[in-house]
């Protein structure tokens, strides 16, 4: 009970910050509103996406490095796809990409559970392979993507019977991005296999003897980060129009994100919506840096520091836990 | 300690695992031979030359990853390391005379290393971590500095010039350089205690830390040493393609993990050697040269190269359980 309320207070601080952050950035930047909102929900999302996958992973114990990089390949695959494609086609393309993400997480936990090889060495040398998969599929940026596609994500919320003055301030990244971890992320967690990912993080000799299918859970961990990833290579598609097949800088972001947002390195502990509120306050920080006209390699670098020092802190909290 | 089954075969794992440099001189004498079957004409005392001279560049990066993966660890900012001293080098001449650029060079590449040595010493953050997001603000701090000095133009001092490209006997000048590096590396990792520690470390570091080794002056030492080797192989790639480019040595980042991970040493610690490493990289050049012949596109090279990685460290947790 008490952990669950101290796991309770670390999401609301993070919550807490991030209202006080957006309240600096309406200070800075006195018409900062809806569109505003819009462009900040639509730059995290990628983001976000890629942090909720690696966060299932970090909460099951492992890591996965190769998740920038199959976001590259759900990007490309979904842009070749649908260049060209009708609104009908773009649907089974939609359906094909997140099947492919699937598929690469799959592959990756196999590989892990069956060679045996750390998470860490098998992801990535995964890493290396699906950078050059998604440079095979396509070799510089090009490709296309359904109009109605990009219509889910940007722009603000209309509710058929409400003025729009009410709810227009509400960026569609951010709906997105709500049902798409409620359709996801919350059958899971209530069900059998997310008690199962939890435990095989927190101790996998414990898990094994309560009868927990520790492969097969760690299998599954690693397909829906895949999964997540592929949500998040065609969100990269869907905000730009093409497919990008040079992986974004969404690794180190989404392992420090999942530090900040109070997941455990390590497995075990930990909830989604930390490691959400996490990148939503890196994506913040990011703006008003460039609101405060901070030059964007020097907001770079400041963002970079950030994120290792997060991970820093995070590292040495994790000895700590380890120690006592 | 005879298996049950396929007993021929386990001895030669076993063999390879002590020893992995005969195999390793096999696999190299293969692939100068399958490269022959290809092209007949290639193989000349030019193109020995050559292959040399693409292999050493690719074999400093990898010393990095062999000391640093004797402990355990792995340092993938070595690509961005010698890139900005690459770029330094060559932007800074013309302002301030080529020793005094080459030290600021190097100065650098030893800052990114004393940074992941801190990152890796005192926060106890994974090494794979810690020198990713070095890179990574190192990369920014590049580009911030690229728009500091975009008017100065590029010189290319004359005695890495010489030793990037001028040839003695046929002969790369490189290897004069190189040969005495290899010689201390290999040197070292045997005969000194540094060494030694490297491999204590590595193999058990509880056991290392009970023996009274101050585990965090191995790990700062070391990743400073990684950062000035990546500085030096900077140096010399940049005489040897006389351009400076913001990507410069960033795509052999990849290769050397893989150079070191064919040549032998565990990426968990503990076991291999530099001597392995440089075979590791000879194979890869001439790979490379074979996937050129073959027209294999870029993509399928990183496949190959992560597959390579994955196989040969699967391959050696079996051989290394079984005996």
């Amino acid at each position: 009970m008490m952990r669950l309320l101290q796991l309770n207070a670390w999401t609301a601080g993070l919550a807490a910050l991030l209202v006080l952050l957006l309240l600096a950035t309406k200070l800075i930047q006195p018409d900062f509103g809806g569109s505003g909102l819009d462009s900040l929900a639509r730059s995290a999302l990628p983001f976000a996406l890629a942090t909720v996958g690696m966060a299932v992973v970090v909460i099951a114990g492992g890591i996965d490095l190769s998740v920038a990089a199959m976001m590259a390949v759900a990007s490309v695959t979904a842009a070749v796809l649908m260049d060209g494609a009708s609104d009908g086609q773009a649907v089974f393309a939609v359906i094909a990409v997140l099947l492919v993400g699937l598929a690469m997480g799959t592959l990756n936990g196999a590989l892990i559970v069956v060679t045996r090889v750390p998470d860490i060495v098998v992801t990535l040398a995964m890493l290396f392979v699906w950078q050059g998969v998604a440079l095979l599929i396509l070799n510089a940026p090009g490709g296309g993507a359904a109009p109605w596609l990009r219509a889910l994500a940007v722009g603000g919320v209309t509710i058929p019977g409400l003025p729009p003055a009410l709810t227009d301030w509400l960026p569609r990244g951010v709906v997105f991005l709500a049902v798409v971890v409620a359709l996801v992320w919350l059958p899971v967690r209530r069900s059998k296999l997310g008690l199962m990912l939890y435990a095989i993080g927190s101790d996998p000799q414990a898990a094994f003897r309560s009868g927990v299918p520790v492969g097969l859970v760690r299998v599954a961990a690693y397909a829906l980060c895949g999964l997540f990833a592929a949500l998040g290579g065609l969100t990269v598609t869907m905000a730009t129009g093409i497919g990008e097949p040079i992986p974004g800088p969404y690794l180190l972001a989404s392992v420090a994100a999942v530090v900040l947002g109070g997941v455990v390195l390590g497995g075990g502990r930990g909830t989604i919506l930390g490691p959400i509120l996490a990148v939503f306050i890196l994506r913040i920080v990011r703006l008003d840096l460039t609101l405060l006209s901070v030059d964007p390699n020097v907001a770079a670098i400041v963002e970079g520091l950030i994120m290792v020092a997060v991970v820093m802190f995070g590292a040495v909290l994790a000895t700590r836990g380890r120690k006592a | 300690m005879t298996t049950t089954d396929t007993p021929t075969l386990a001895r030669l794992g076993r063999l390879m695992v002590d020893n992995p440099l005969i195999p390793l001189t096999l696999i190299l004498l293969a692939l100068v031979a399958a490269l022959a079957i290809l092209n007949p004409a290639i193989l000349s005392m030019f193109w020995v030359g050559n292959t040399l001279k693409i292999a050493i560049p690719l074999a400093m990066l990898a010393a990095c990853q062999t000391l640093t993966m004797l402990t355990g660890g792995i340092d993938l900012s070595v690509g961005t390391a010698a890139t900005i001293a690459a770029y330094v080098t060559a932007t800074a001449t013309p302002l301030i005379g080529a020793p005094g650029a080459i030290g600021i060079a190097m100065a650098c590449a030893l800052a990114i290393g004393v940074v992941n040595g801190i990152g890796i010493a005192f926060a106890r953050v994974h090494p794979l971590i810690m020198t990713l997001g070095t890179g990574l603000i190192a990369t920014g701090c590049l580009l911030v500095y690229q728009r500091s000095v975009i008017s100065t133009g590029t010189i290319y001092p004359d005695v890495l010039v010489w030793l990037g490209t001028g040839r003695t006997w046929g002969l790369p000048n490189g290897l004069f350089l190189f040969i005495p590096f290899a010689a201390l590396i290999l040197w070292a990792q045997r005969r000194t205690g540094f060494g030694r520690l490297l491999y204590a470390i590595g193999s058990n570091e509880t056991a290392a830390r009970l023996s009274g080794v101050r585990v965090w002056q191995v790990h700062l030492a070391l990743y400073s040493l990684s950062g000035v080797i990546a500085g030096l192989s900077g140096l010399l790639y940049l005489g040897m393609v006389k351009t400076a480019s913001l990507s410069l040595a960033l795509p052999l980042d990849l290769p050397s993990v893989a150079a070191a991970v064919i040549g032998g040493t565990s990426i968990f610690g503990g076991r291999g050697g530099y001597g392995g490493t440089i075979l590791g990289a000879l194979i890869l050049t001439v790979l490379a040269t074979m996937l050129t012949l073959l027209q294999m596109p870029e993509g399928g090279r990183r496949i190959l190269y992560g597959a390579i990685i994955l196989a040969v460290t699967a391959l050696y947790i079996r051989l290394t359980d079984r005996s």
